[in-house]
């Protein structure tokens, strides 16, 4: 341990009333620490810069899945564990309990939570993509009050966020409009599992008689955060799945990608492989792949 | 009771130590507790090379209560004492690597210890350093000695030169391999008590408990009984503990005997991974003769390793290296000349298979392109090859034991079903766009013991004491550090006096208490120290013989009363054994010529891979590791020595990518530097073929790093057999196979 704990304040408040009045009281003072699985690492590491966290894991308002007709529910402090083995996400939701089976280890996965996950706000965030491809809904809330806003235009650069200081994610809603598509997604990590994403996709498709009739595509480790590719999409929408269909989404998406260089790949090998990855996803629903070599 | 007459070696006999593992009751240096202990901390060099000009205390903190010690304060000679004595111990006036020591800190609350590390600021004139291989051969500055370089050598049979004119081919190739961590899962640590009246003594994770002790003699300029060094209970090495540990004890001795308390000093993963030692990186370039039936005319082989800032073992690894560069092939005319390179790089250092693994993966890659070249497949350009009984190595080592590496390799191929698979992976291959699948071998060897002279000079010595209640006590110097040398050590003394497995133990390595039966390292512990130990206790039944308290067949009651009676005589039982070599070796260390080493282990293993070019990512979908080893000691645990060791060079050759800016390792963590999990491992099958070597206990030779020098050319042999394209580096990412396919 190479941080100095006795830097370091973690208030526990009984209630989120409580944990948002500490917010707007003292606006940027105080962050949210929720399972922790991202902060341990840097307060382990001696690189937790921020000094004063407030715990939201036991707040009873941030917790649970609830099911209507029209949508599902989750409580942002709903853990990986919980979403993989929850029945109706696994019918309807595939790729999020995909995505919450990758994330790190048992142990993390019992911790980590999707609201964490989203204010994290990593670029190679697992469960990211496929929120974004199920186009979900963020409620946030604070001491002035709540809103709920589409999560599409959430992410605004690097670990930035279209949210105030003083305010939470409370819960994640998704549609219940996507389970007749065609669900799809696939990691590429630096090792089968306890792995970082070098790239990563979550595709949605309604494909009938080798037609695309509607798409929606996100990748992860590609840009500065995770990213639907509506330019890419646009570009396939009522399109036969063959070669020509192939070539020019692989254009579009390479025009849409920013990947980098970093420790764990490099931008060259993103850019290839997040266009292998759609052209496997298209040909797994068309015509037979052809490796782009 | 009865005369045991139960076989013990041969047998999967519970581990000595393995209740207490799996317990957790087992005691790691870092459980260790001392009244009024400290901890300590290391300052280290941000940059790879400089002057110091000043070192300065910031911040607001207690500096008074802080021990600080610094190059001024040794008191004998400031260096970590192993062949050359060139590494400081803490940096002086330069630093010649990033993480170098400079500074060391100690106090009894060891979060303000961190918060008064990061406040050291140690101001460095930086000066231009050298990060490759070449640059230090080109000697664009001169960082090391007169030249950047180590160690030279010159292997040479028969001559080269003289054929190149009459060969039918000649295939030329450059291979190379990376850094690879150790990775043992207990990062290093050390506890110091140190003072003027009682001298210095530390516990540690180490593997060599007279390497700590010859280095601490030399920083204190004490005598040898005022140094004490006891080996903790150990969890890993893999050579990371070779000779490492011979600094940090330095270090937690000087702050323990400055501070006048013990000082407890861990490396967390970062540091560890950072600071210490790893693999050394090769450069290998092969010239080869042959003639149009596949016979291996000459070998000119060409071998460079990054030895890092400071000599360490850098002379050792490369005569290792150097002498396996020609592998298991009987070649006539045969040239090596080898070079150990200075770099601003932290040192490279012992890592299980010392300078093998490299050169051997440089030879097995090649000759896959020898035999492409005149048409052959490559099992039958090996077969055309090897060595057999009465033919000579590359240094002239006659081979006189019956090897029959023909068998051996046709039985790997028939246990990997070699032939039917490469069939039905061509059929695969042609229908499927992007899985490859590709089957591939590697063929090896690997020498048990010091290399050359190495274990004349040693001249180990192994003690063995028996109890009044006939309970036998072995005195080595050789650690468990997850291998199993408890274990098997109990075997052998307990099939050599016929006593019951559980009526054996281990003294704990203590230089105040046990000989010094030698370095854990180099294979060398079942077979040479093994062999000791064998021969120590039929010792001790020799004395209870002569003494005529025994007779040569006895009960365990016989042998437990004869214990009680001579130890009620004459005050103590003890047996010691001291190496001789065999006869009929000779090396000359002149000429690098003669036997390189008593005896070796030879191996085929054959990987089976699928190469996606979706992902450009290999997978090991199976492995087959079979040798022979002469006698197997504990099968469980010999099996478990192989898989550990194929697995960690699948890590080599496919995963583990250190990741060097301008000398420093930016990826110092698990989750970015990457080492396979089971779930990227294949199944490991092993197999073993015995062949007892006389001069080893029941006749059996080292295992320990063979597993790191085979899989990692098995593995890039059959990424070849699946794409068709030849890679000669490792490891091998997904994104340098893309490059490689899209050039």
């Amino acid at each position: 341990m190479r941080a100095y704990l006795p830097a370091y304040d973690l208030q526990t408040p009984a209630n989120l009333a409580e944990a948002l009045r500490l917010l707007a009281d003292a606006p940027g003072v105080w962050k949210p620490f929720a399972g922790g699985t991202d902060l341990m690492v840097l307060l382990e590491a001696g690189k937790l810069a921020h000094k004063q966290f407030i715990s939201l894991w036991h707040l009873p308002e941030l917790r649970g899945i609830s099911i209507t007709d029209d949508s599902i529910t989750l409580g942002a402090m709903t853990t990986y564990s919980q979403v993989q083995t929850h029945p109706i996400l696994q019918r309807e939701f595939p790729l999020l309990c995909q995505a919450a089976s990758w994330t790190g280890s048992v142990a993390i996965q019992n911790r980590g939570t999707i609201g964490g996950n989203i204010a994290n706000a990593s670029p190679a965030a697992d469960s990211l993509p496929a929120l974004l491809v199920y186009e979900a809904e963020l409620e946030l809330v604070s001491a002035r009050g709540a809103r709920w806003v589409s999560y599409q235009s959430f992410h605004t650069g690097y670990k930035q966020m279209a949210m105030r200081s003083d305010e939470l994610i409370k819960a994640i809603r998704l549609p219940r409009t996507t389970n007749q598509w065609i669900q799809h997604s696939r990691k590429v990590g630096t090792r089968k599992a306890q792995a970082i994403s070098k790239v990563c996709i979550a595709a949605l498709a309604k494909i009938e008689n080798n037609t695309i009739h509607d798409i929606r595509l996100a990748f992860g480790s590609v840009a500065p955060g995770p990213l639907r590719c509506v330019q890419t999409e646009a570009v396939l929408k009522s399109r036969a799945i063959d070669d020509a269909t192939i070539k020019d989404a692989r254009s579009a998406l390479a025009a849409e990608l920013t990947p980098i260089d970093d420790i764990r790949s490099t931008a060259e090998y993103r850019l290839r492989v997040a266009g292998n990855l759609l052209a496997e996803f298209l040909a797994g629903n068309g015509i037979d792949f052809h490796s782009d070599r | 009771m009865s005369t045991n007459q139960t076989q013990i070696v041969g047998q999967s006999i519970q581990r000595k130590e393995g209740r207490d593992k799996v317990t957790g009751a087992m005691r790691y240096v870092d459980d260790l507790l001392f009244p009024e202990m400290w901890f300590g901390a290391t300052v280290r060099s941000p940059i790879a090379r400089g002057r110091i000009r000043s070192i300065e205390f910031t911040g607001n903190l207690p500096w008074h209560e802080f021990t600080i010690v610094t190059a001024k304060d040794i008191s004998g000679q400031n260096c970590t004492a192993l062949i050359l004595d060139d590494q400081p111990c803490l940096a002086d006036k330069f630093v010649n690597h990033a993480e170098e020591p400079v500074v060391l800190l100690a106090h009894p609350d060891k979060y303000l210890l961190e918060e008064a590390r990061r406040a050291v600021k140690i101001d460095i004139e930086p000066l231009p350093a050298l990060f490759t291989m070449d640059d230090a051969l080109n000697q664009t500055e001169i960082i090391w000695g007169d030249d950047n370089v180590f160690k030279t050598f010159l292997v040479e049979k028969g001559n080269v030169d003289d054929v190149w004119a009459s060969a039918d081919f000649i295939v030329e190739g450059e291979y190379e391999t990376g850094a690879q961590e150790q990775l043992y899962i207990e990062p290093n640590g050390m506890i110091a008590m140190a003072n003027a009246d009682d001298g210095v003594t530390v516990w540690g994770s180490l593997q060599c408990p007279y390497y700590v002790h010859k280095a601490l003699l030399k920083l204190f300029g004490l005598p040898p009984d005022k140094v004490r060094v006891i080996q903790a209970a150990t969890g890993g090495g893999f050579g990371g503990k070779e000779e490492y540990p011979s600094m940090i004890a330095g270090h937690a001795a000087l702050l323990a005997w400055k501070a006048g308390k013990p000082v407890k000093l861990i490396y967390d993963r970062a540091e560890d991974m950072a600071a210490t030692t790893k693999r050394h990186p090769s450069r290998t370039r092969h010239r080869t003769a042959v003639n149009k039936d596949g016979k291996l005319l000459a070998m000119d082989i060409e071998f460079v390793i990054d030895g890092g800032a400071y000599a360490t073992l850098s002379s050792v690894v490369l005569s290792r290296g150097t002498i396996h560069a020609a592998g298991p092939y009987a070649c006539d005319n045969v040239r090596v000349r080898s070079k150990a390179v200075a770099t601003n790089h932290p040192p490279h250092g012992a890592f299980r298979g010392f300078g093998a693994p490299q050169s051997i993966f440089a030879l097995e890659r090649h000759l896959n392109k020898v035999a492409a070249t005149v048409g052959l497949r490559p099992e039958e350009l090996r077969r055309r090859n090897f060595l057999h009984e009465g033919q000579t190595t590359a240094t002239g080592q006659v081979i006189r034991e019956k090897l029959d590496l023909d068998g051996l390799l046709t039985r790997a191929l028939e246990l990997s079903d070699y032939h039917a698979k490469k069939e039905r992976f061509a059929e695969h291959n042609a229908t499927n766009a992007t899985q490859k699948k590709g089957i591939g071998f590697a063929t090896f060897l690997h020498g048990a013991g010091f290399t050359g002279s190495g274990e004349r000079f040693l001249e180990s010595v192994v003690g063995i004491e028996a109890t009044a209640t006939g309970n036998v006590c072995i005195l080595v110097a050789s650690t468990e550090i997850g291998q199993g040398t408890n274990t098997i050590l109990s075997q052998i003394a307990a099939e050599a006096l016929r006593l019951d497995y559980e009526m054996i133990e281990l003294a704990q390595p203590d230089t105040a208490n046990v000989p010094n039966s030698g370095p854990t390292v180099a294979s060398r512990t079942c077979m040479i120290v093994g062999k000791l130990v064998e021969s120590a206790a039929l010792g001790l039944k020799q004395t209870l013989v002569q003494s005529g308290l025994l007779t040569d067949d006895y009960s365990l009651d016989e042998w437990r009363q004869a214990c009680a009676i001579y130890i009620a005589e004459h005050g103590a039982l003890k047996s010691f054994s001291k190496y001789e070599a065999p006869p009929n070796i000779f090396w000359n260390d002149e000429t690098y010529q003669g036997d390189a080493y008593g005896a070796y282990a030879w191996a085929v293993y054959v990987a089976e891979v699928t190469v996606n070019l979706v992902t450009y990512e290999t997978r090991v979908d199976d492995f087959v590791a079979l040798q022979e080893v002469g006698k197997v000691i504990n099968p469980v645990l010999a099996a478990g020595q192989i898989e550990g060791g194929v697995a960690q060079a699948i890590g080599y050759a496919l995963y583990e990518n250190v990741v060097w800016d301008n000398g420093t390792m930016r990826n110092n963590q698990m989750t970015n530097y990457i080492m396979p999990t089971s779930e990227d491992l294949p199944p490991i099958r092993v197999f073993f073929e015995e062949n007892p070597y006389t001069y080893g206990p029941s006749g059996a030779k080292g295992i320990g790093e063979l597993p790191m020098d085979g899989p990692a050319p098995a593995i890039l042999n059959a990424i070849e057999s699946a794409i068709g394209v030849r890679v000669n580096c490792i490891p091998l990412l997904p994104e340098t196979l893309m490059k490689v396919m899209n050039a």
